[in-house]
């Protein structure tokens, strides 16, 4: 009896193991390819990116998350991201907000496909940072587009979405955050 | 078909090989990036072998051709001619992106468990061996025959002495 289970322990063990990577790899936000971000709770990293010529939104620097006692969402998007195209929805809601600032880098993208793109598909952002080499992207961490930040008043980054917003992430996860750190103000 | 079985095998080790010899010499480092200076090239080469690309995971950024790759090759050797240690360099990466960009994660309390697991693994399996053979080897008490046994045995030793008085 003893020896048996001593046979099958291996077994056990095993299937222990398999049974936690099955988990770990499967469970929903346990994506391995998500890396955790470790600038949450970290200030924004320092940055100050021109704007997109021939629209009429500003460039968008490190000061213009701090300047108006606002929380910011920070959105990476490219035109060519499309993905993008599907969370845009989302950031046209967003962007409608005069209560929360929406900023975006826009990620390795040309001035002009960038242009279009906002034309064709309306533009939600307050303010428009230009990253053609990912210079500032790699300072928030990014790699990947699209990614969307929410920074509190005082420039702390709090959250950090990887991937697009999909149905009901907006109003399960991203405005309880807003209000959340509104209410702490 | 004998022949043919074997060349096919042939061939396909044959593929294997020059699989095997292309990926060793294959490298994304493009000329554009390359130093003027040989040895903080040769430390930005070793340091972009010790760095994971965080868009394809399992590649160092030293062979990967993601852009993102690519640039963070241009990050290490900017901060390499700015006069960072390579431990600065890695530093610099890992503030951004994690200790998970680094193939070697520093030992700490969250990756003490990563560090020790395969050596926890290894003793436990030891000890478990150790017990597994020495419980194998050990000798067992003989256990005195039930008197149904010694009965038997008798009767066999007395049938054989008389046979042999007989021959």
């Amino acid at each position: 009896m003893n020896r048996k289970v001593l046979f099958l322990l291996p077994l056990l063990v095993t299937i222990t193991i398999f049974g936690y990577f099955f988990w770990a790899l499967t469970s929903p936000g346990r994506d391995p390819k998500k890396l955790p971000s470790v600038l949450i709770d970290k200030p924004a990293p320092a940055f100050d990116l021109v704007e997109l010529e021939g629209l009429n939104v500003p460039g968008f620097a490190r000061q213009d998350l701090t300047d108006n006692g606002k929380v910011s969402v920070v959105n990476i998007f490219a035109s060519w991201c499309i993905p993008c195209l599907a969370e845009h929805p989302y950031m046209l809601t967003l962007g409608a907000r005069d209560d929360i600032n929406l900023f975006a880098i826009n990620y390795r993208d040309k001035p002009e496909d960038a242009l279009k793109w906002l034309n064709k598909h309306g533009n939600p952002y307050h303010r428009i940072g230009r990253d053609p080499n990912s210079r500032a992207g790699i300072d928030w961490g990014v790699y990947g587009v699209p990614e969307t930040f929410i920074v509190d008043s005082a420039g702390t980054i709090r959250y950090k979405h990887v991937g697009p917003l999909n149905t009901g992430d907006l109003e399960n996860i991203i405005l309880p955050i807003i209000e959340n750190l509104q209410e702490q103000q | 078909m004998r022949v043919t079985i074997h060349a096919t095998g042939l061939g396909l080790l044959f593929l294997a090989l020059m699989f095997l010899i292309g990926s060793s010499l294959a490298f994304a480092v493009e000329p554009d990036e390359v130093l003027d200076d040989p040895v903080l090239e040769a430390r930005a080469r070793e340091i972009s072998r010790e760095v994971r690309c965080p868009v394809c995971q399992n590649e160092p950024i030293d062979s990967s051709n993601a852009e993102l790759a690519r640039e963070l090759r241009l990050v290490v050797r900017e901060r390499l001619v700015a006069g960072d240690s390579d431990q600065q360099v890695k530093n610099y990466l890992a503030d951004r992106y994690g200790d998970f960009v680094l193939f070697r994660p520093p030992v700490k309390a969250t990756t003490y468990l990563l560090w020790a697991g395969p050596g926890l693994i290894f003793l436990f399996g030891g000890v478990g061996i150790f017990f597994f053979y020495r419980g194998s080897r050990r000798q067992k008490a003989p256990v005195p025959l039930s008197s149904d046994e010694q009965k038997k045995l008798n009767q066999l030793l007395t049938d054989k002495n008389s046979k042999g008085d007989s021959a």
